[in-house]
């Protein structure tokens, strides 16, 4: 919408709630990156950090709903604005979700580190993260850029990585069937690449915000969903 | 799960009251409403909005022929109160107004009793044949009005007297008296407090059971509050007209949008 409001402090309003989103998409950004890094490179600092970091992200997703409570009562925002705070207080949430999910996957990885590695896992692991941090990244940009092709780009990618779940699923389970003493890495391991597969989803859920955003309307068709490991067994 | 939205302001009928084809309305060499076509449906409150010299007025007074008091306007194109051409050589347009009530912006009772101003309409359309009867049309316009309770014990006092907001309301009282079938109402809250502002709406929600109401207003928030359908005029234009739901959350015409968003449209 390129045209500015009549009463200026309006536009800073929505202008200061969006860079909360935006300075909050970074951080999770951030934080996918850096989990997944620590597990690759075995680095308990950064995992550390990792974890400490998600109070910032709680605090600023409790900033997000206070401003805008304050944007609904103080300004009444109607059509393209009022989509702009409903969305935003729920793309904040799902960044906050993707927050923890990182969080819990730094607090897997110091758990980890005091294993064996699992061959392989951790690169698998690092190409799921990278997915998912680019679908985020694609669907903030596509927000601020009201693209609302992008998010729908970014809405049919997650498909990729329900496939690179449903892979690590199997191979998991391979490498437990094979040696019962890597069951317990192994078990960490999948609640990581679930994790990853989870944020994939609250991705999604912003890019479907975006489309919100910018069309008026929530997408209606099925989106395809490639994770089958909750409908079948895995032929091993 | 559920059929409707919870907000979606049902109408209690698609029966249609107006309609409207092709209406231009000039003032002397000046175009102000240009080729309008609507439907205003009975039984419905109806918002007009948009900026100062839209036109919502001048439209709204085409209803009921409010634009035939000034001698430079012509109204060109056809307007139908029950499939009837108002604007027919052979309508009467005090009988018209009869039928199609007026509340202006301006609370205007007349300088008489409060009994004698819900009375008037009705003696001189001769709806009465006794006093006790037209005590009871006196009765029943005030509760419609939802100020019977205020005067009920001083019906001799003065219309005059009486506080801003129940001024309005004993002149929707007055308007509704003759038992009309529309009630269009011009700003009908711009004199009033926040409260009297609040039991004009509610008032006017009540009256929707009986009536086809048509509202203009410039408080965005009082078309969101009270409409079921929204009419956006713009340089004598009908820009959007729809729900009242969707044209706040996602008008279809970025006219619309700059508008009710507050943007220089």
């Amino acid at each position: 919408m390129p045209d500015r409001h009549i009463v200026k402090s309006y536009d800073r309003d929505l202008e200061a709630i969006q860079a909360l989103i935006m300075k909050m998409g970074g951080m999770v950004e951030t934080a996918i990156l850096e989990a997944s890094q620590s597990l690759e490179n075995r680095d308990e600092e950064l995992a550390e950090r990792v974890r400490a970091n998600d109070s910032a992200v709680d605090e600023l997703e409790e900033r997000v709903n206070e401003e805008a409570a304050r944007m609904l009562a103080l300004r009444q925002p109607s059509a393209g604005d009022l989509r702009t705070v409903l969305t935003v207080m729920k793309i904040s949430a799902n960044l906050e979700r993707v927050g923890d999910y990182a969080k819990n996957m730094a607090k897997r990885t110091g758990v980890l580190l005091q294993m064996a590695p699992i061959d392989g896992s951790s690169g698998a692991i690092r190409r799921m993260s990278m997915a998912v941090g680019g679908m985020l990244k694609d669907a903030l940009d596509a927000y601020i850029q009201r693209d609302a092709e992008l998010a729908e780009d970014v809405r049919l990618r997650d498909h990729e990585v329900d496939q690179m779940y449903n892979a690590l699923f199997r191979e998991f389970l391979t490498f437990m069937m094979e040696d019962p003493r890597n069951i317990t890495a192994c078990m960490h391991l999948h609640f990581i690449a679930k994790n990853i597969e989870r944020m994939g989803d609250h991705v999604t859920s912003i890019a479907e915000q975006v489309i919100y955003l910018v069309t008026g309307e929530m997408p209606e068709d099925d989106r395809p969903k490639a994770d089958r490991t909750a409908i079948e067994a895995p032929k091993v | 799960m559920y059929d409707n939205p919870l907000t979606k302001r049902q109408t209690l009928t698609q029966e249609v009251k107006f309609s409207a084809r092709g209406v231009n309305v000039f003032y002397g060499d000046s175009h102000a409403i240009k080729g309008v076509d609507v439907d205003i449906e009975d039984k419905t409150v109806t918002a007009f909005i948009g900026p100062s010299g839209c036109g919502k007025s001048t439209f709204l007074r085409c209803l009921n022929r409010m634009n035939d008091t000034i001698d430079v306007c012509r109204v060109e194109g056809r307007i139908t109160l029950d499939g009837e051409d108002i604007y027919d050589p052979r309508v009467d347009p005090v009988q018209l107004r009869a039928r199609v009530g007026m509340v202006f912006q301006k609370p205007n009772p007349f300088p008489k009793s409060i009994y004698d101003n819900v009375a008037y309409g009705p003696k001189i359309h001769g709806m009465a044949r006794s006093r006790a009867e037209l005590d009871e049309i006196v009765e029943r316009a005030l509760r419609r009005g939802a100020i019977w309770d205020e005067v009920k014990d001083r019906l001799d006092a003065p219309g005059t007297g009486l506080s801003g907001g129940q001024q309005q309301r004993l002149c929707i009282a007055r308007a509704v008296a003759t038992e009309p079938e529309v009630l269009l109402m011009d700003e009908p809250c711009s004199a009033l407090d926040p409260i009297a502002t609040a039991q004009v709406e509610e008032l006017i929600d009540e009256l929707r059971q009986d009536y086809s109401v048509v509202i203009v207003t410039h408080s965005m928030q009082q078309a969101a509050r009270v409409s079921q359908k929204t009419a956006f005029f713009h340089l004598g234009n009908l820009v959007e007209f729809g729900e009242t739901g969707q044209i706040f959350t996602n008008p279809r015409d970025p006219r619309t949008e700059s508008y009710i968003t507050g943007r220089i449209g």
